[in-house]
């Protein structure tokens, strides 16, 4: 922390808060609120002479409520800077006469009631997310009786009872009548692993976080006895185990079963648990001088704010998505932006070093080459032919259009276009192209496989990174399937417009194929959610021109299945063989008329 | 649209036997050369070594192409190979594109020699048409302002903010709280080391 505030080339702004953050890689103009501390924090030297002499009490955050600072405070004893603050909310008032002790007492004159936040403005070529997690509040699990009983306490709570600089000096206590317990329970995966509260994954860090405290205690206290209640115990990492053996040595008791339900001895104020051993399938009862639940990693609750600013995607679990699960995990989907820490998903101190160093890498990769090479396969607008009508802002995953429909304004920022083509194929009005997979382009593709025997045909879109790579790996494992399906690669599945699939038909194919990638593996954030909407739509169509929409389908693939690939393949030629001559020329005839209609309406 | 004396080469691959070995290679090569706008269409053994690269150089040069075709394995192998090859004799990246008759087509159907001409004919085909509306692009460079924007000042971000700054970049480390440390500044002791947090 020392090193980081001193250092030449850190600008470190704390209690502050980023407002905006305009541009695209190599380019963000960044906008930061510098709330004050009423205190100058150049001049503070933490003597702490103000603290002293504040009347006013309030729980202390840091030490998770367990004691009390002053309305003057210093976060912690080694807090970077090392300087006051006053929490405006809870001192009794700028009006020296309300109280103004501090400023009275203060020597080097460093409080300014009146000291005004500061807004900067600067330019950065990358930008980083470290935003941290929050850990889970156990309120909402009654059954726990957190805050009801107050031997219950959470394993942040914890580590404050136990660090020599906690509420307690040290000493290990129990809330209620201050003495030091004799025995301890764990219960772990609160707030982890349970669909119940919408909390499905593992938090990755509770278990060794156990281990650790029930070594400590065992290290300070050989006598307290410690069992912890688990459902696996996940001690994966390098030394962990070791760690997890040393543990089980010291005579901590390892209990495999989850107690369904605390309760309080009102007299002991002890914690009584019932819990089914799940290695003798036996009932136990235990009693305890103090419980700790070991709580799970959430994201954090004001993640949207940062989300909105940079254009982020969250995953189901609600931390922010990354590039690619294992190829690009330390980048965010738009170039130039990079996750350290638990922001992209829950981890451990090493862990979160080691993606804080990688993505200091990554950044680095941009910043040291000085320049980056933007994708050349890009959408283009025309203003001309656009309506204003804000589809393309609504479907674009990178936010690179911000339209006002009411003033008839559009801005697009190409440099934050990837490419996936969703826009192209979602503007009614034409003003929309996508290099390189234009409209002309890819119908022209679609004549020339269905010029000869189209009724012997299969038209597949591809997206290039999952279904054609799909095709690719199919083909590597020589998996062999039906010649009848004609491949036609777009870079996303959102770039499959639906004229597309509609000239195939009425050029006389028997079957049209959709495939991208799995949805949480879109290369393009979630653009292949407006795929599916799309394939939706027109199977409602096919279903009103009396097409049976079956001969239209949608297929996940991604790069690794192969097997799939061919095995849908397989399928689609078992469907095509059924489809009949009659139909074919239906489906002709009705797409040509329906064309013909929408041609006299442009007209009129 | 595009212009009606257009000059594409078509160059089939026959990949030692991974193409040639369910593919008629002759007969996609001649049927290229009853396209409009094929002027030019061979064969080569490996398209992509050396002397399949050359031939393309050549006839480009020598043929004046403006697009080129390479029917031969997956654009995802070989694409950036002949994006390269073409720009090193003044031809832009983008006006080559690769007709896949390998992974999706001489692989999957091995021992139907005939579907397998047939659908090969019909890659080389589509991608022949496609060719006539590539257009050349651009591939911008933009510079990029060394510095680094750090969110959240907890262990990860310090990290990232020290590495960044040690390496001589300026780092903005922007922290919400009035002091650096984040959550692990309120552990006692941290794993597997068993020592202090701060």
């Amino acid at each position: 922390m020392m090193d980081v505030g001193r250092h030449p080339k850190i600008k470190l702004l704390t209690n502050s808060k980023v407002e905006s953050i305009k541009g695209y890689v190599g380019n963000f103009d960044v906008k930061v609120l510098k709330r004050t501390r009423y205190v100058d924090e150049t001049q503070c030297t933490a003597c702490g002479d103000c603290a002293e002499v504040c009347p006013v009490v309030v729980p202390d955050e840091y030490q998770q409520g367990l004691s009390s600072r002053k309305a003057i405070y210093i976060p912690f004893p080694q807090a970077v800077p090392s300087a006051s603050l006053i929490d405006m909310e809870s001192c009794l008032g700028t009006n020296p006469i309300a109280c103004g002790k501090c400023a009275e007492k203060c020597d080097k004159k460093c409080i300014d009631y009146d000291a005004k936040d500061e807004t900067l403005e600067f330019k950065v070529g990358t930008v980083i997310v470290a935003t941290g997690m929050d850990v889970f509040d156990p309120v909402i699990l009654q059954e726990y009786g957190y805050t009801k009983y107050e031997n219950v306490v959470t394993s942040m709570e914890f580590e404050r009872l136990l660090s020599a600089g906690g509420p307690s000096d040290g000493h290990f206590i129990r809330p209620t009548d201050r003495k030091r317990p004799k025995t301890v329970g764990f219960v772990q995966c609160v707030g982890s692993r349970c669909e119940k509260i919408g909390k499905p994954y593992c938090s990755n860090i509770c278990c060794m976080n156990t281990i650790k405290d029930t070594l400590l205690l065992k290290d300070h206290y050989p006598d307290i006895q410690a069992k912890v209640f688990y459902i696996d115990i996940r001690a994966f990492g390098k030394g962990f185990e070791d760690l997890f053996k040393r543990s089980k040595e010291a005579g901590v008791q390892y209990i495999r079963g989850i107690p369904g339900e605390i309760a309080e001895d009102p007299k002991s104020r002890n914690l009584k648990v019932m819990v089914e051993d799940t290695t003798s399938n036996k009932i136990e009862e235990h009693e305890f001088d103090m419980m700790v639940l070991s709580v799970g990693v959430t994201p954090r609750l004001d993640m949207p704010e940062v989300q909105q600013l940079l254009t982020l995607s969250k995953t189901p679990d609600g931390f922010f998505m990354e590039a690619h699960p294992k190829l690009k995990p330390v980048d965010a989907p738009s170039t130039g932006i990079y996750f350290a820490g638990c922001a992209e998903a829950p981890k451990d101190v090493k862990d979160s070093v080691t993606q804080a160093s990688a993505a200091a890498a990554r950044a680095e990769t941009l910043l040291s080459a000085g320049k980056v090479k933007l994708e050349a396969i890009t959408s283009t607008l025309n203003t001309d032919l656009c309506r204003y009508c804000a589809t393309c802002s609504r479907v674009c995953p990178y936010g690179a259009f911000t339209v006002d429909p009411k003033k008839k304004t559009i801005s697009y920022i190409e440099a934050l276009c990837k490419g996936c083509g969703t826009c192209a194929a979602e503007c009614r009005f034409g003003a929309l192209t996508m290099k390189h997979f234009t409209d002309e382009q890819l119908i022209t593709q679609i004549d020339a496989h269905l010029a000869e025997d189209p009724q012997e045909k299969v038209v597949v879109f591809a997206c290039n990174w999952c279904s054609y790579a799909g095709a690719d790996t199919c083909g590597g494992a020589r998996l062999q399937y039906p010649p009848n399906q004609r491949l036609i690669r777009t870079m996303c599945s959102g770039r499959v417009d639906e004229k597309f699939v509609l000239h195939a038909f009425k050029k006389g194919a028997p079957m049209v194929v959709v495939s991208g990638c799995h949805y949480v593996d879109c290369h393009y954030i979630d653009a292949n959610r407006w795929t599916q909407k799309r394939v939706e739509k027109l199977w409602d169509k096919l279903e009103k021109w009396e097409i049976r929409p079956e001969r239209l389908l949608l297929e996940w693939i991604s790069a690794a299945e192969g097997q799939r690939f061919q095995k849908t393949m397989q399928d689609i030629e078992e469907l095509r063989k059924k489809v009949t001559k009659d139909e074919i020329e239906h489906t002709i005839k009705v797409l040509t008329e329906e064309e013909e209609k929408a041609k006299a309406k442009k007209k009129k | 649209m595009p212009k009606d004396d257009l000059k594409i080469g078509v160059f089939v691959c026959e990949c030692g036997t991974n193409i040639a070995g369910s593919v008629d290679i002759d007969t996609v090569v001649e049927d290229a050369k009853k396209l409009g706008n094929v002027v030019y269409s061979t064969k080569n053994r490996y398209m992509c070594s050396e002397p399949g690269q050359a031939e393309i150089k050549k006839a480009i040069k020598e043929e004046k192409l403006d697009r080129v075709i390479v029917a031969a394995c997956s654009p995802r192998m070989h694409e950036p190979t002949f994006r390269e090859c073409v720009a090193s004799v003044g031809m832009n990246p983008y006006l080559v594109d690769m007709a896949n008759i390998r992974e999706q087509c001489s692989w999957v159907h091995m021992g139907n020699r005939e579907a397998a001409t047939t659908k090969a004919k019909d890659i080389m085909k589509a991608y022949v048409a496609r060719a006539r509306y590539l257009q050349p692009q651009d591939e911008k460079e933009i510079p990029v302002e060394k510095a680094t924007l750090v969110i959240g000042g907890g262990i990860a971000g310090m990290q990232s903010a020290l590495d960044l700054a040690d390496a001589g970049y300026q780092v903005y480390l922007v922290e919400k709280e009035p002091s650096l440390g984040g959550l692990m500044s309120k552990l006692a002791k941290t794993y597997p080391t068993m020592d202090c947090a701060i």
